[in-house]
């Protein structure tokens, strides 16, 4: 049975490959920027008076890496894999496919030179002027294009659900990255919003949190619904489930937005609708996370022997956890405590390093030996350590910003009796400052773990090749 | 047609069709589509170790 795991001649795994790598370098890059910033924080110095190099201009620069660079990269090859082998026909395009892949590469370079420049559009993770913006729309079409192209000429008669998830994520990306970028441009490098006020503040936060709730989760999804039930080598948990999880996540998503406008100029009404679809999101949410976990129902021994697997299912558990905190800190009294305090960075590092970053790395880990030829990654071992190191990191990451978050919502809000406030901002500068500094130790850790899976990474891809006679994958002792 | 209107016709659309959807997902029909589209993450392994059976523990 050497045969067993083969590259698939028929597919093209070149394109997958590649972003396959550059998941892991711009891993790296996006959380190292992170933990450069993490620190700026605790030391201000580390800016060295160099304005490229302030926090002002690396925090963008961080999250537009870590969202779209490597999310982004984790998220083309998984969705392009997942439809090839699914479809069981090779992509539909392989010369759009290179498209995507350089001018998505193109997009992240140019994204890294302006934003330390400080060129900004200022609309939180649609940070990019307008040339920029044009560039993603043009290469994110011919992805979409590539996608869809890949399922109208599928050999099989069904779609599986990945695929819903998968281009649910990226029709409504389309959509929303275009619809926030309208702008009027006045230069080569500044533009101005075509909406004002609190509309153009409703347009961002309906981008921002769907670019969480179809970018970030969505296509995330669809990436649990393969690797999930392929690593776990059994069928997912329901189907049934799976299809109404899908219908009430996109159907509900696009609601949630107003809850990023809490005690704003926008109507409450608004705000209210929006806390109240929030609170609903909680179950389809849920929904799936069950059914992620669930797969692994007689099957859970296997968690004690695949660090893969287990990077997978502490993902969803992470998942649930953010899930279930996202629709809380969405209620109104709640958010009177948690918004504009570190509780929100803790919120969306959960999300990003627990749920997004630990699905993307078991998928990649998966991958990588099918898509070089290999029977296993070079070191199981080295894999548990990063699955170590990454909980770890995102522990400490995230207990330190709900202590420090919680610090300063009630230090903010306290009033003396004569109605002035208790404490001033340095007050509560001061009291955050040792958990600044857990921050950027738990942001280590997660880096350490990137840069033993890069190593990993590299080992695997030199390695031996399945190809040759005397190896034998499925010979065990027995 | 005001906005209240169309507000509340389109959430009462969307609701139905909602409830339509589990229906159908739920339906005996569906089952034998889903048992086929939930295997199609193993169907293209050349006669693999294939998926243990559900009850191996």
């Amino acid at each position: 049975m050497s045969d067993a795991i083969q590259v698939h001649p028929e597919y093209n795994y070149k394109v997958i490959r590649q972003f396959a790598v550059m998941t892991v370098v711009w891993g790296i890059i996006g959380m190292a920027i992170g933990v450069l910033i993490a620190a700026q924080l605790y030391w201000p110095a580390l800016n060295f008076d160099t304005p490229w190099l302030t926090f002002s201009r690396l925090r963008p620069l961080h999250t537009n890496s870590v969202i779209f660079a490597f999310g982004g990269c984790a998220l083309f090859a998984t969705s392009l894999y997942v439809v090839q082998r699914t479809c069981q026909v090779r992509l539909f395009s392989d010369k759009l496919a290179s498209f995507t892949f350089w001018g998505w590469q193109l997009v992240i370079v140019l994204a890294a030179i302006t934003l330390p420049m400080g060129l900004t559009s200022s609309k939180e993770y649609a940070e990019l002027e307008w040339p920029i913006d044009i560039l993603i729309a043009i290469v994110w079409m011919s992805y979409v294009i590539n996608f869809f192209g890949t399922m109208i000429i599928r050999k099989v008669s069904h779609i599986y659900v990945a695929n819903w998830f998968f281009g649910a994520f990226m029709l409504t990306v389309a959509v929303l990255h275009i619809a926030n970028s309208m702008a009027i441009p006045v230069s080569l490098t500044k533009s101005y919003s075509l909406y004002a006020g609190a509309v153009d503040a409703m347009i961002q936060w309906w981008y921002g949190h769907n670019a969480v709730g179809f970018f970030l989760t969505a296509g995330f999804l669809g990436m649990m619904y393969y690797f999930v039930p392929k690593q776990a080598g059994r069928p997912v948990f329901s189907y049934r489930l799976s299809v109404v999880h899908f219908w009430a996540l996109i159907s509900l998503y696009i609601w949630a937005g107003p809850h990023h406008l809490h005690y704003t100029a926008l109507p409450d009404w608004t705000q209210s609708l929006g806390m109240a679809m929030s609170i609903i999101l909680f179950v389809p949410s849920w929904g799936g996370m069950i059914n992620g976990i669930m797969t692994l129902s007689g099957a859970w021994h296997k968690l004690r022997t695949d660090p893969v697997l287990r990077f997978l299912v502490v993902s969803l558990s992470f998942y649930g956890m953010s899930t279930f905190e996202g629709p809380m800190m969405a209620i109104k009294t709640v958010n009177a405590l948690s918004h504009y305090t570190d509780w929100t960075i803790g919120h969306v590092h959960s999300g990003a390093l627990g749920w997004v970053a630990m699905v993307s790395i078991g998928s990649i880990y998966h991958l990588i030996p099918i898509l070089f030829g290999k029977a296993k990654m070079y070191s199981i071992k080295l894999i548990n350590t990063h699955f170590w190191l990454a909980t770890a990191g995102v522990v400490l990451y995230i207990v330190a910003m709900w202590a420090s978050g919680i610090t300063q919502g009630l230090m903010w809000s306290a009033i003396n009796a004569d109605g002035t406030l208790t404490y001033s901002f340095v007050e509560s500068l001061q009291a955050s400052k040792p958990f600044y500094l857990m921050r950027f130790l738990g942001g280590v850790l997660v880096v350490a773990g990137m840069l033993i899976m890069a190593y990993n990474v590299f080992r695997t891809i030199k390695g031996h090749s399945l190809k040759e006679p005397e190896f034998q994958p499925d010979a065990q002792a027995a | 047609m005001d906005y209240a209107l169309s507000g509340s016709i389109y959430t009462v659309v969307v609701f139905v069709s909602f409830i339509g959807i589990v229906i159908w997902a739920f339906s005996k029909k569906s089952k034998a589509n889903f048992d086929e589209a939930e295997k199609l993450i193993f169907d293209d392994e050349p006669q693999q170790k294939k998926q243990e059976s559900k009850v191996d523990e």
